[in-house]
C-alpha cells in the first residue's frame, strides 16, 4: 500500500486542490476500499496541510471512508424514485443474503452494504452500484447473479 | 409520438463518444473555429440575445452571467467551471450528454472561456458518474491532441487548459459556491452570497460556472445564431430542454423537446402513458427540490415562467411520475429524509430543521388517526422558517415539494373525505 500511495502522490502537484483526487485514487487502489491512517499522514505531508484537514474532508464526503470495507462496496440507490420502484425490498434482500446490516461487511470480507442518494439511473430504477459499476432494473434474481459474478472474480 | 428536437443531444447515439473524428465529421468544433475568429464581446452578446437560461435548475440568464464575468476585469486571472455534479433526484440529463457526446461539452466550455478571457477550467463531475468521468477525460486528451485545448488553440493565440475534478458523494456540492469550495479541496460548505462567482469565485477570482446542458447549447447557438435559437421554444424560455422522465410511465428515459411542451404530452405521448393502465396521480417536476403537479397542471406549457405562474418550477427538467395508487406521503417522507441527509450542518435552522421535518412526518404517519390537515400546515410553517434562515438553496428547498403537495393535491383529497 505505501508504495502505491507514493506512486499516487508523485502524480499530483503539491497543491491542496488535488486532495479529493488523491483520496479517490488511494481508496480505489486499496483492496479494502478505504484510506488508511498512514496514507492520511503522507497526504498531509505531501500537501503541507494538517492531518485534521484531511480527516475533515474524508468525513464530509460520503464516498470516502477511513474504515476498512469489503473488496466491493454495494451502494443501493435510496432516491425517492428508486424507493418507489422497490429499492427498499431489494435492500432487505441484500441484507438477508449477505447477512449484514447497513454499513456492515459480509463475513467473507467481500461486500459492504451501503445506500446512496440518487445515482442518476432513474429510467432503470431500482439501481445500485458495485464499486464503480452501475446496474439498473434490479430484481432479486439479478442480485443473485451479480453477487455470484463478483464472488467468482476474487477466487 | 411527438418528434424530439435535439440540440444539446444532437449527436447522442449517432456518433461514437470515444472518437473525436466522428465528432468532427458531425461538424464538431466548427462553432469554436467561428467563435475564435470573432471578438469575445460578440460571443457573450450572442448567448445573451439567444435568451438561453441556466439548465441546472435556477434558470438564470446565461448571457448575463457570462457578461458579468467578462467585463469585471481584463488581464486578470479568471476561471470557467462546468458544474457536472448532477445529483438532483430524478435527473440524469448531464450524464447522458457526458456519456454520449463529451466533445460538445468541451467545445461549449472553450467557447465560454474565450468569451470571458479565462485560461483555465475544470469539469467537476460527481464521483459516482464513473463512465462520464472516463469519457470526458478521454475527450479532453483527444482535444489536446488536435489543438482544441492547450496553447494557441487553432492558431488563434488563445490558450486554455481543462481538467476533470471528481466529487465524492455530496449533493450540496452541486450548489455553485459549494462546488467551488470542493474544487479548492475543502469540505463542501456553502459561502455567503453575494459576492457571486462572477465576482469572487475559485481562489477569489472571477469565475463563470455553468451546467453541462447549458454549455452543450453553446456550439449550436454560435453556429446558427441567437435568432434561430429564439425561434425554438417559448418567448421567455427559448430553446429546448432535456426532460428525464421516471417512475410510473411505460417508457421512462431522456427526451429533448422545445420548451412549451405540456406535461400531458410528455407523459402520455412521449413516455407511453401511465404503466399498467393506471390513472395519473401526480408528477414531481424538478426533483426533490421541485414541486408536485396535479391533474389540473397537465396542460400548462413547460417553461420557467408559465410553470411559476401556477406554483410549479421547471428546475432540472426531471419529471417523476406517480400513478393514482401511490402513497404520496411516503414519497414526501423519502424526500424529507434526503434533505436531512444532505444538509451540511453549517446553518443550524437547516441542520435541525430538516431533521425535524422528517421526524415530524414520520411520527405522524405512524399514528393511527393520521390526518394531513393537522400535519402539513405545521410542516409548511417550519419549512418556511428554514427557508428564510438558511444560507444556501438546500434549506430553501423543502418548502417547494411540501407546499405544492399540500396545496395542489392533499388539500383537495382531505376536503373530499
Amino acid at each position: 500500500m505505501s508504495m502505491e500511495v507514493e506512486k499516487i502522490l508523485s502524480k499530483y502537484p503539491r497543491r491542496k486542490d488535488y486532495l479529493l483526487e488523491i483520496l479517490h485514487d488511494i481508496q480505489n487502489h486499496s483492496t479494502k476500499n478505504f484510506i488508511p491512517e498512514e496514507a492520511v499522514q503522507r497526504v498531509a505531508e505531501h500537501l503541507n496541510i494538517k492531518k485534521a484537514q484531511v480527516y475533515g474532508v474524508i468525513g464530509y464526503y460520503s464516498m470516502l471512508s477511513i474504515k476498512p470495507r469489503g473488496r466491493y462496496v454495494i451502494r443501493v440507490c435510496a432516491s425517492p424514485i428508486c424507493n418507489m420502484m422497490g429499492s427498499c425490498s431489494l435492500l432487505d434482500y441484500l441484507k438477508q443474503k449477505l447477512d449484514v446490516e447497513l454499513g456492515e461487511t459480509s463475513a467473507d470480507g467481500l461486500f459492504t452494504l451501503e445506500t446512496s442518494e440518487c445515482l442518476g439511473n432513474c429510467a432503470a430504477a431500482p439501481a445500485m452500484m458495485v464499486n464503480q459499476e452501475m446496474y439498473g432494473n434490479l430484481s432479486p434474481g439479478m442480485i443473485d447473479s451479480l453477487l455470484e459474478h463478483y464472488s467468482r472474480q476474487t477466487k | 409520438m411527438l418528434k424530439e428536437y435535439r440540440i444539446a443531444l444532437r449527436n447522442s447515439g449517432l456518433i461514437n463518444p470515444e472518437s473525436i473524428d466522428e465528432f468532427i465529421a458531425a461538424d464538431g468544433y466548427q462553432a469554436l473555429r467561428k467563435a475564435l475568429k470573432s471578438e469575445p464581446l460578440g460571443i457573450y452578446e450572442e448567448i445573451y440575445d439567444s435568451g438561453l437560461r441556466g439548465r441546472g435548475g435556477a434558470g438564470f440568464p446565461t448571457g448575463a452571467k457570462e457578461k458579468a464575468a467578462a467585463v469585471i476585469c481584463s488581464d486578470c486571472e479568471k476561471y470557467v467551471i462546468c458544474n457536472a455534479d448532477e445529483g438532483e433526484p430524478g435527473t440524469f440529463k448531464d450524464r447522458i450528454i457526458m456519456e454520449t457526446d463529451p466533445h460538445t461539452l468541451i467545445e461549449g466550455l472553450v467557447i465560454a472561456a474565450y468569451s470571458i478571457g479565462a485560461h483555465r477550467g475544470f469539469v467537476y463531475i460527481r464521483g459516482e458518474y464513473e463512465l462520464s468521468i472516463q469519457r470526458v477525460q478521454n475527450a479532453i486528451e483527444q482535444a489536446y491532441g488536435r489543438g482544441f485545448l492547450g496553447k494557441n488553440i487553432l492558431g488563434s493565440g488563445f490558450d486554455f487548459d481543462l481538467e476533470v475534478r471528481r466529487g465524492a458523494g455530496s449533493y450540496l456540492c452541486g450548489e455553485e459556491l459549494t462546488l467551488i469550495e470542493s474544487v479548492e479541496g475543502k469540505r463542501g460548505y456553502p459561502r455567503i452570497k453575494p459576492p457571486y462567482p462572477a465576482e469572487k469565485g475559485l481562489w477569489g477570482a472571477p469565475t463563470l460556472i455553468n451546467n453541462v446542458e447549458t454549455l452543450a447549447n453553446f456550439p449550436a447557438i454560435i453556429l446558427n445564431g441567437a435568432k434561430w435559437y429564439r425561434s425554438i421554444g417559448t418567448e421567455n424560455s427559448p430553446g429546448t430542454k432535456i426532460f428525464t422522465i421516471s417512475g410510473d410511465v411505460s417508457k421512462p428515459g431522456f427526451y429533448e423537446f422545445p420548451m412549451g411542451i405540456t406535461l400531458r404530452e410528455l407523459i402520455y405521448d412521449v413516455a407511453g402513458g401511465i404503466r399498467n393502465g393506471k390513472p395519473f396521480g401526480a408528477a414531481l417536476i424538478g426533483g426533490a427540490a421541485g414541486t408536485f403537479a396535479s391533474e389540473q397542471h397537465l396542460d400548462v406549457p413547460m417553461g420557467y415562467d408559465k410553470l411559476r405562474e401556477v406554483g410549479l418550477t421547471l428546475g432540472s427538467g426531471a419529471v417523476i411520475v406517480m400513478d393514482g395508487t401511490r402513497n404520496l406521503n411516503q414519497t414526501m417522507l423519502s424526500i424529507l429524509k434526503f434533505f436531512k441527509h444532505e444538509s451540511c450542518g453549517k446553518c443550524i435552522p437547516c441542520r435541525v430543521g430538516t431533521a425535524q421535518l422528517h421526524n415530524t412526518l414520520k411520527e405522524s404517519l405512524a399514528q393511527q388517526n393520521f390526518n394531513n390537515n393537522q400535519v402539513y400546515p405545521e410542516l409548511i410553517r417550519q419549512a418556511e422558517l428554514i427557508a428564510r434562515t438558511s444560507l444556501c438553496p438546500l434549506g430553501q428547498s423543502p418548502i417547494l415539494p411540501l407546499k405544492s403537495l399540500w396545496e395542489h393535491i392533499l388539500v383537495k383529497q382531505t376536503a373530499n373525505k
